[in-house]
């Protein structure tokens, strides 16, 4: 199944057992949505269910909180994550503050999906990262979604839940295949780990996750070691346990996203890393990002400006050579 | 307009202006910190709207005289500003963040316009739900002037929502006045195009009931939103901190002239009257009494109320 579809079926699936759950975004309904992740949603439950808003990202999230306070559970289609700046007031203020503010009276069983990244050639504006400053937020679970598996299985639970949950998909993994274990009771705030090792423990999510796998074999052929690969999956909160079980196996560490290096959300996963497992470690933790810069519009500038599978090759096997792998 | 509604009215304004007094003394005692926004002078607006209107109520960081008299109680609303665990939100919201879903009543929001689309997306809600009531949302004219307000009339107007726009019109957005950052100074100008307004001296807490009573009937109709503009003057500063250097002694002068409570006195038994008076300053000091004896809150429950009890255990 794709990772849309998988998005589609947990979307179907949950609202057919339950009538509060309504959708809402920009041209989710008729069009099917841009990435066509609510295909066929707006014929099987109408569009009191499946609403197409208006352009106005501020109201579409505010008006979700109003739909939850209300007692809906409404599911919003940011059509991207870039857009979400304009409803950080509410995102921020409203939908992580309100709760916490009425000493739980309000809560607020909502998910903001939106899709981030780097794409092709789309430009500066439709090209960034915000898990970082999403994840700095205290009131908001924050889900970074790289497989089908993981999508569908952590969005209905994500739906289920009484907390309001940020769901992050990445543009360009919409079609990626994979088969869904439908009797798995995944943890969606535990992370993945995708491949075993003894060596370096490499963390990642997203689409990274994937240009990083695709490196694995010559990465591990060149530095002759073994790689742990992991899929953080819940940005906020983190899986400390899984992380630390790992980096004291492996005792090095590499954080890979796509986001750009200042501010960025790896940073904090290697801050914890020295803080806490400093003993642990027998080399200076690698982190590769995209660079400080916004995201050109050319192919080889943009593809210049973040990293991919050829990169990580050359400054993981750097990085390894340099200490002493 | 029969007498037990007004003199409901009268007690609940006349509680209100007692329980800003006390605010604003227990601020200069120190006892109360931070921001507080006193209702002082546009009671009538405050009690009238919220004694009028039947559903969900969305209000602004001004919302003390309206919690009390949707029905919160003025024990629970001290506490809070004194910040202890029997404040309304357990110390954690204070004097902007007043919350009570039992009766309708979500906020208390601190960023200008910010709960106007939180009261559409409840309208939609309550719609959906095909519940008999709508929403209320108050406003003041400052918030007119923010992206989300437009957004708001278009979406409501659109949707149809039963949704009754409220804006608390005292013609002052913090301290500038409104024609220098409005197009309009009547803020109905800019929602003619979408639906139905009407103005209403905010200062005549009889007018004010009226106008919601019937805004509240318009909405159950089921053809959309509606706009009412009610024309006040508070007494005070936009703030505590605000010394409302902004308005002359004239201006002052004229405005407290039109003191709601002084208008609807008249019109009352002097017996009611008097007894009233008495009860409100015993409810008022009970109150403070109240909010000092009060616990603060537990640090060991600085993490609560963040997430749901099954969400803190995954977030922690």
């Amino acid at each position: 199944m794709l990772y849309r579809e998988a998005i589609n079926l947990a979307l179907d699936e949950t609202m057919s057992e339950d009538t509060n759950i309504v959708l809402l975004g920009e041209d989710i309904a008729n069009v099917g949505g841009t990435f066509r992740v609510t295909e066929g949603l707006l014929d099987k439950y109408g569009k009191a269910r499946v609403i197409d808003t208006p352009i106005a990202e501020l109201s579409i999230v505010g008006n979700a909180i109003g739909m939850a306070i209300g007692g809906l559970r409404p599911v919003v289609e940011l059509m991207t994550a870039n857009f979400s700046l304009l409803a950080f007031d509410q995102i921020v203020n409203h939908m992580a503050k309100l709760p916490f503010m009425s000493a739980g009276k309000i809560r607020l069983p909502m998910v903001l999906r939106m899709p981030q990244g780097v794409s092709k050639q789309l430009g500066a504006q439709h090209s960034e990262n915000y898990e970082n400053m999403l994840s700095s937020v205290p009131g908001l679970f924050v889900f970074a979604v790289n497989s089908p598996n993981y999508a569908y299985h952590a969005l209905k639970k994500s739906i289920k839940m009484d907390d309001p949950v940020i769901f992050i998909e990445h543009e360009l993994l919409y079609n990626k295949k994979e088969e869904i274990d439908m009797k798995s009771d995944l943890d969606p705030f535990k992370a993945r780990i995708i491949k075993e090792g003894e060596d370096i423990t490499i963390i990642s999510y997203l689409k990274m996750l994937d240009d990083t796998a695709s490196a694995l074999d010559e990465i591990e052929k060149e530095l002759n070691c073994s790689c742990e690969l992991i899929d953080l999956c819940s940005l906020n909160p983190v899986d400390f346990k899984t992380l630390e079980a790992s980096i004291k196996k492996t005792g090095r560490l590499i954080m890979i996203e796509e986001g750009h290096k200042m501010g960025s959300y790896g940073a904090q996963i290697i801050s914890w890393a020295v803080e806490e497992l400093f003993y642990f470690l027998d080399a200076a933790p690698l982190r590769l990002c995209g660079k400080n810069v916004p995201i050109a519009y050319n192919r080889k500038l943009e593809l210049a400006s973040i990293p991919t599978p050829k990169s990580i090759k050359k400054d993981i096997i750097n990085w390894g050579r340099i200490n002493g792998l | 307009m029969d007498t037990a509604l007004m003199e409901d009215l009268y007690y609940s304004m006349l509680l209100g202006r007692h329980f800003e007094y006390a605010a604003k003394e227990n601020y200069f005692q120190g006892n109360i910190s931070g921001f507080l926004h006193l209702d002082i002078g546009q009671e009538a607006l405050s009690v009238g709207a919220m004694k009028a209107f039947e559903g969900d109520v969305f209000t602004t960081y001004r919302e003390h005289v309206m919690a009390l008299s949707r029905g919160m109680s003025a024990n629970a609303i001290m506490a809070e500003l004194f910040g202890k665990v029997d404040g309304v939100s357990k110390g954690r919201g204070g004097s902007m963040h007043m919350f009570s879903p039992k009766i309708g009543f979500y906020g208390g929001d601190a960023i200008v316009g910010g709960h106007i689309p939180n009261a559409v997306g409840c309208a939609y809600a309550r719609k959906y739900q095909n519940k008999k009531t709508g929403c209320l949302v108050v406003f003041g004219d400052g918030a007119t002037n923010c992206g989300g307000f437009f957004e708001s009339i278009n979406i409501a107007t659109s949707q149809k929502l039963p949704l009754v726009f409220l804006c608390e019109n005292n013609k002052y957005a913090i301290g500038t006045k409104i024609e220098t950052v409005s197009a309009f100074s009547k803020q109905a100008k800019k929602v003619e195009a979408y639906m139905p307004t009407v103005e209403v001296d905010g200062m005549d807490v009889l007018a004010v009931y009226k106008a919601i009573k019937k805004a509240g009937e318009y909405i159950k109709e089921g053809k959309g939103p509606i706009f009412v503009e009610a024309m006040t003057c508070r007494f005070e500063g936009h703030s505590i901190s605000d010394a409302n250097k902004y308005r002359s002694s004239e201006e002052m002068k004229k405005c407290k002239e039109l003191d709601p409570l002084l208008k609807l006195k008249p019109l009352l038994d002097k017996v009611f009257v008097e007894k009233i008076e008495a009860q409100v300053i015993r409810d008022i000091t009970e109150a403070v009494n109240f909010a000092h004896e009060s616990p603060e809150p537990s640090l060991a429950e600085l993490n609560k109320y963040i997430f749901t009890d099954e969400g803190l255990k995954h977030a922690l």
